[in-house]
């Protein structure tokens, strides 16, 4: 499990029980989400699409993973708008470096490629957005992800949750 | 206004604290029973995969609250602050049942030798092994006790291994799932003896609750019918009926308080709305697990214990462990997954004890309905990490695996503690646990062992693939910590005497399974019933001779 939320001592014994400073998407202008601006939210989705690809079932970007996780920065996941603003940053700067040009830009391959290298480069980034894009695509809709279950329908596993019972919360698709 | 003294103080509503509030109150003396969590109800089951009390990446459903509890954790990277859904923090829960809530209700009764290991095993270089002052004889009659008042399902008449018992269990077994059907042969070509497994779940209607569903939602999760079993639908609210016990639910302990002589006056604690609180009490009992009863011990400073009430001789804190859960998995060429849960149905106890040069061992049984986000854990190191052949992976392998595992019995060590933070408070300014230390090897020696013989079971059961999980050599905590106020005759070398009373104070107590001093091979909770019971038994005794009477 990613641990980025870890504050070592060094840095701030006070701040124990203090929240994060990092400002939630604000002057994101025409942004569709929450906490991504527009240019991050189409990273984003693309990094989580390489990361769980569409074949003959829905990839993270069907599913949308992307709104798991933007919505979930703007709650259990506030400790890590640090991390993943730097590390979208961090997927450019390497998509330009070896390809010459912004990650969503590139062929799958070349995108292939610059997670690869993402994975040592920039390892805590990518052990959380490795996370977070699983939770996403397998885990329950209620969190914005997983839309119209399409994880579950490709392992099949059998809905509702529960035999013989159906007032568990209804999905709510972001 | 001062609060209504009353004879009996406890801290945590969990395994331990519930069955010593239904005790106490029913033999007559007044009870408060503070928890510092909420209490929650079959309602609360949500079945969220991502927000339960075993898969936490959105937080634990059932406490403590993720603000305000950090704690310190000293490890290979360094010195840092865990919060309660992180890895690490070894959280268990905080709600009335504590762990009982949510857990997976795998009723097991310790074996003779598992309290006595140091006579079975000799000293083990660099642990801090060491035989319990009391035996399983001693036990037997609580561990009966638990099982027919709680009530118990299974059969465990197979198990040749188990310690002589008076009666069977109050309730048959589950019907077997398909996992059960196909490892029960293999482990019977195989020599071994394997049984139903024994849980504190209904298999029949009992004690006014129903029966199990058999549904996915199981541990981390709260019973969505009451057919699972914990303090919190049986002795908490048993000791409530009496009149006689009061629980306040939100409400955090900061202190004991001690009068000059030291003598244990009640306790201090932050009431619901933060409000500081003085409740006194004739007798304090301790039940807040491994990590925050000894927290609660060593943030009780007086002239007399300069370094925490019970810590004269530095063992508050001391010892702490759990288990060690190393597993295999094998993939069948046919499905295996039927939907039927909870899934753990099957167990055997053939290496638990008597491995060559092994100290000692565990139960291995199989594992409960493993959730799609959850079987990310159970795919092979071979297969990448991401992108089409992960995917594959998943899909082509989620029902056809069966996985095995079991707790293997650790060697405690001295050096893995909680302290108080001499720095980091919590939400109240109370210092916070401070955990470090880390397993002994032999352990994990021992868990390459087990996992051997769990794979063995699914080979011989036909996976065509099978491949292992060891754990690393981490700090043990969470869910069954014990250890930290060891149980023992000398009062140099433990914490609390063999009824559980502090050596250093007669009218406090510590129950839960900080008292244990080996937490054998298998999940405790059973063993912290019992000793609750005996240590209610004997406390009673003692209090009916007034010997503890202010």
């Amino acid at each position: 499990m990613p641990n980025s939320r870890r504050q070592f001592l060094h840095a701030s014994v006070s701040a124990a029980v203090a929240g994060s400073a990092i400002s939630c998407g604000a002057g994101n202008g025409a942004s569709p989400w929450r906490f991504f601006t527009a240019e991050e939210g189409r990273t984003v989705d693309a990094i989580c699409e390489r990361i769980i690809p569409a074949d003959r079932d829905p990839g993270a970007k069907e599913a949308r993973a992307v709104n798991y996780i933007d919505l979930q920065l703007t709650r259990a996941f506030k400790r890590y708008r640090k991390a993943y603003r730097e590390g979208i940053a961090a997927v450019d700067a390497a998509s330009r470096k070896k390809f010459g040009g912004r990650f969503v830009e590139l062929p799958a391959g070349q995108q292939t490629e610059v997670i690869a290298d993402i994975e040592k480069s920039s390892a805590a980034f990518f052990e959380l957005i490795l996370a977070h894009t699983r939770q996403g695509f397998y885990g329950d809709p209620r969190h914005g992800g997983n839309r119209n279950r399409v994880s579950w329908k490709m392992i099949g596993v059998p809905f509702p949750p529960i035999r013989g019972r159906e007032h568990y919360d209804q999905p709510k698709v972001g | 206004m001062a609060l209504k003294h009353v004879n009996a103080l406890i801290v945590g509503a969990g395994a331990g604290g519930g069955v010593v509030a239904k005790e106490l109150a029913t033999a007559g003396l007044s009870v408060v029973l503070l928890e510092r969590g909420n209490w929650y109800s079959a309602a609360d089951c949500r079945k969220d995969d991502l927000r339960n009390q075993r898969t936490t990446v959105l937080g634990n459903a059932f406490g403590p609250d993720e603000d305000r509890n950090p704690r310190v954790l000293v490890d290979d990277r360094g010195e840092s602050i865990v919060w309660p859904s992180e890895s690490g923090y070894s959280n268990n829960a905080a709600c009335v049942g504590g762990g009982t809530f949510s857990y997976g209700a795998q009723a097991w009764r310790y074996m003779e030798k598992d309290f006595r290991m140091r006579a079975t095993y000799g000293a083990v270089a660099g642990s801090t092994l060491e035989d319990w002052p009391i035996g399983y004889s001693d036990l037997e009659p609580y561990y009966e006790k638990a099982e027919w008042e709680l009530g118990v399902s299974g059969d465990v008449s197979n198990n040749i291994f188990q310690g002589r018992r008076n009666q069977g269990l109050p309730m048959p077994p589950l019907s077997p799932n398909q996992e059960y059907q196909i490892l029960l042969p293999a482990a019977k070509r195989l020599g071994w003896h394997p049984f139903d497994l024994p849980m504190l779940r209904n298999s029949a209607p009992y004690n006014g609750r129903a029966a199990c569903m058999r549904c996915r939602w199981c541990v981390g999760f709260a019973c969505e019918v009451n057919a699972r079993t914990g303090t919190h639908n049986t002795v908490i609210p048993a000791a409530m009926a009496t009149g006689n016990c009061e629980v306040r639910t939100g409400c955090m302990t900061r202190e004991i308080l001690l009068d000059d002589r030291g003598q244990a006056s009640g306790v201090a604690y932050f009431d619901a709305n933060d409000r500081l609180q003085r409740q006194t009490a004739d007798l304090v009992i301790v039940s807040g697990g491994a990590v925050e009863s000894a927290r609660l011990l060593l943030n009780t400073r007086h002239r007399l214990f300069p370094n925490g009430l019970g810590n004269r001789y530095d063992w508050v804190g001391r010892n702490l462990h759990a288990h060690t859960y190393p597993a295999a998995v094998g993939l069948f060429d046919y499905d295996t997954y039927d939907d039927i849960g909870p899934g753990a149905s099957i167990a055997i106890c053939d290496f638990n004890h008597g491995n060559p040069g092994l100290a000692g061992g565990g139960m291995l049984a199989n594992e409960f309905i493993r959730l799609p986000y959850q079987f990310m854990n159970q795919v092979p190191p071979w297969v990448p990490r991401w992108g089409r052949a992960h995917k594959d992976f998943v899909r082509d392998a989620y029902k056809r695996t069966v996985v095995i595992m079991g707790p293997v019995q650790e060697m405690p060590m001295f050096d893995a503690r909680v302290e108080v933070d001499p720095k980091v408070k919590d939400y109240w300014g109370i210092p916070v646990a401070r955990l470090s230390g880390r397993k002994h090897p032999h352990t994990l020696e021992i868990a390459r062992f087990t996992a051997g013989k769990a794979e063995t079971w699914l080979q011989e059961a036909g996976a065509v693939q099978t491949w292992r999980r060891i754990p690393g050599p981490s700090l043990s905590g969470g869910q069954h910590q014990a250890g930290t106020c060891r149980m023992g005759n000398d009062p140099k070398t433990s914490v609390v005497d063999r009824d559980c009373r502090l050596h250093d104070v007669d009218n406090v107590y510590v129950i839960d399974a900080s008292v244990h001093v080996t937490n054998g091979g298998f999940n405790p909770v059973l063993t912290i019933f019992a000793n609750a019971y005996r240590s209610a038994h004997r406390l009673l005794e003692a209090w009916k001779g007034s010997k503890v009477r202010s």
